[in-house]
């Protein structure tokens, strides 16, 4: 009984009686989402267009972090770093077609899904070899990037809100409607809809598979860079990162593996789950919980959404 | 020239049917079982047997294991490290609860905890397919490990938070512990995983088998033909993670010796996994062909440089080991997609015909 008491109705007394603490924990929760959305949308951008189901996401969040901060310790001026990043991350996109996709082409998802393990593996040894493996300090105030909180006085309370976690979810939101502009209304992206509908069809048609996956990885690339900056000027850039894309997967089943608005709401969804159910539900198992709580929000969704909140519905013929 | 199978009549349905139909197969398989229970222990060295052979046919065991379940039913399971973690976790509570009984019968008994904590995750298999039902399985992950680290009745409450593996033995002669010789160890596990094959192979060959390939090839016609799909599904996971709990009891008890929680974490699954991709989908022999790959080439990578006189820096090697195995993995993959059983088939098939091309 006493445990029920504990399980259902404490928590909520006391959100009731510090209304200022939910606040800062749900806003704590919100920018992790927003940065689990990100990694996720890098996901989902490639598994729609070319149906690789892309684990180096994680890995490359962090060697594009890792680039960009190497390049500046070399001496390379931070905005110069930033756009030889970018080149970094399309050559990286191109090379993925030329040697992964190109020779792995129809081969079943499973096979393509170890391809990008083994892609995770060689960018490890590479990030590592070339920029070695220990932490590193991300460039944040190079790129103006701004620092410091705000303190709102709210709900019968102070609310510290970082300035840099603002920043991250502007910058996010400009970036989600940039790529949505950019599938809606240019011609390019029109042909990544075409691809993502339909592989074959859109041969027949004659869009270029390649050059769509090019495009696509590149544009997971730059997501991945975002996120890498982000994450990195909140703590700092190491190959620790690489494990958030194990955070990621429940954000994406959860909003669906096809689905762009599934893989925002289903960030925030978890990292407001998570934020909270640490603070409030943690102390009574014992700390960590972290680690799996976000894969058990995600499967009560999907016990009654296989395919996910806004994935496709899968449909099955014989 | 000398593999063919020219003059071997079948003269009855059963010799149709068996599993090595040619006669040199059969002596092939003769030959590999006496090098592995004869030649390797009376002639191999300590290194051999204790940091090759045993880790290899446990991880081999590992990695039948997960070929059941994604190989032949067609279910993706990222959880396989956690329920080699239940094995090894029930064995040695097991053991240190009831110590006067065998300790072959705990890591027997282990595989069957693994198992039912298999079934309990494998239940949403039936809603939740494809990729899906992988991070499912990852949430299994996530929270035996967490179990494993937090909650210390796990671990007997000792202040290390390490499982330490206590000596028994049969029939007098030690099995498990530190006073436990490498060759009876070998023997135990060689055993092991024998039996083991053996019975997967039966299994896969059997009813069992062509219902999960049935389903993995197609589970709503599967379910139209009157397959099950709860049962054989959930059969498939039980059977699976009954695998890998013994590989697991297998691993911390004849091989670590110890183990900490963090042994079974993701990358076990990841390692086992690429195993099985590696050797072959849906093949007993592919498991032992991508278990030797992914677990030997490590140790080899590590060993030849400095052999042939090339000095690298101890951490530069480690480096280049992680791209090496990286590249090795796609370049398979590109090579033959359905692994290196397949090759080992495609072999067979160009030794048959040889020296026509077919």
């Amino acid at each position: 009984m006493d445990l029920l008491y504990k399980i259902f109705i404490d928590p909520f007394v006391q959100m009731g009686a510090a209304p200022d603490l939910l606040v800062q924990t749900l806003w704590e929760g919100l920018v992790a989402g927003v940065l689990y959305s990100l990694i996720a949308l890098g996901f989902v951008l490639i598994f729609k267009a070319s149906g690789v189901f892309n684990f180096a996401q994680g890995i490359m969040v962090v060697f594009a972090a890792l680039t960009l901060v190497g390049l500046h310790e070399h001496g390379v001026p931070a905005y110069l770093a930033l756009a030889l990043t970018i080149a970094v991350m399309f050559c990286l996109a191109f090379a993925v077609e030329r040697l992964i996709l190109r020779p792995l082409v129809n081969q079943p998802d499973i096979i393509l899904f170890m391809a990008t393990f083994g892609l995770t593996y060689f960018l490890i040894g590479f990030g590592q070899l070339i920029f070695g493996g220990e932490t590193k300090v991300m460039i944040a105030d190079q790129l103006l990037l701004p620092r410091g909180a705000i303190d709102v006085k709210m709900a019968g309370g102070f609310v510290s809100l970082q300035k840099i976690d603002i920043a991250a979810a502007i910058i996010a939101s400009i970036m989600v409607a940039t790529l949505a502009i950019f599938f809606q209304r240019t011609r390019i992206g029109r042909a990544l809809r075409a691809v993502a509908d339909s592989h074959r069809a859109a041969l027949s048609v004659g869009i270029s598979l390649e050059q769509i996956w090019v495009i696509v990885w590149f544009a997971a690339g730059l997501v991945a860079l975002t996120t890498g900056i982000m994450w990195g000027a909140r703590s700092d850039v190491s190959f620790a990162l690489e494990v958030i894309a194990l955070k990621a997967l429940p954000v994406l089943i959860l909003g669906g593996l096809t689905s762009i608005p599934g893989a925002i709401v289903g960030g925030l969804i978890i990292g407001v789950g998570e934020k909270l159910g640490e603070f409030y539900w943690g102390p009574l198992m014992g700390s960590g919980i972290e680690s799996w709580f976000a894969y058990v929000i995600a499967l009560i969704f999907l016990l009654f959404r296989p395919q996910g909140l806004f994935g496709e519905r899968i449909i099955e013929r014989i | 020239m000398f593999y063919r199978e020219a003059g071997q009549f079948k003269t009855n349905y059963a010799a149709d049917l068996a599993v090595f139909p040619i006669l040199q197969d059969r002596i092939g398989l003769m030959i590999i079982l006496f090098l592995a229970a004869v030649i390797i222990p009376w002639f191999g060295s300590s290194f051999l047997i204790q940091a090759v052979m045993i880790p290899f046919l446990i991880f081999s065991l590992a990695a039948i294991g997960l070929n059941l379940l994604t190989g032949y039913t067609g279910l993706l399971s990222l959880g396989t490290g956690a329920f080699m973690g239940v094995g090894a976790y029930a064995c040695y509570k097991l053991t240190t609860y009831f110590p006067d009984v065998n300790v072959l019968i705990w890591i027997v008994a282990s595989g069957f905890f693994s198992a039912a904590v298999g079934v309990l995750f494998g239940l949403p298999s039936l809603r939740i397919k494809g990729f899906y039902l992988a991070v499912a399985t990852l949430a299994a992950q996530f929270f035996l490990s967490w179990c494993f680290i937090r909650l210390p009745w796990f671990y007997n409450y000792n202040a290390s938070g390490a499982i330490e593996v206590p000596t028994r033995a049969l029939f007098g002669i030690p099995i498990t512990g530190a006073t436990a010789t490498d060759t009876t160890r070998y023997f135990v596990v060689l055993s092991f995983v024998v039996v083991m094959t053996w019975f997967a192979s039966n299994l896969v060959h059997g009813r069992i088998g062509r219902m999960w390939m049935a389903v993995r090839d197609m589970d709503l016609a599967a379910d139209l033909i009157g397959i099950r799909l709860l049962q054989t599904k959930l059969l498939a996971f039980a059977t699976s993670s009954f695998y890998c709990g013994v590989a697991g009891a297998l691993l911390v008890f004849l091989w670590y010796g110890g183990a900490e929680p963090a042994v079974f974490d993701v990358n076990l699954s990841f390692f086992i996994l690429f195993m099985v991709i590696i050797g072959g989908l849906g093949s007993l022999t592919g498991s032992f062909f991508g278990a030797a790959l992914i677990f030997i080439l490590p140790i080899a990578l590590r060993y030849f440089p400095p052999k042939l006189g090339i000095p690298v820096h101890p951490a530069t090697v480690e480096h280049i080991q992680f791209m090496v195995i990286g590249a090795l993995i796609i370049l398979f993959l590109i090579a033959e997609p359905a692994g290196l059983a397949r090759l080992w088939q495609i072999g067979k098939q160009k030794l048959r015909v040889w020296p026509f091309p077919y």
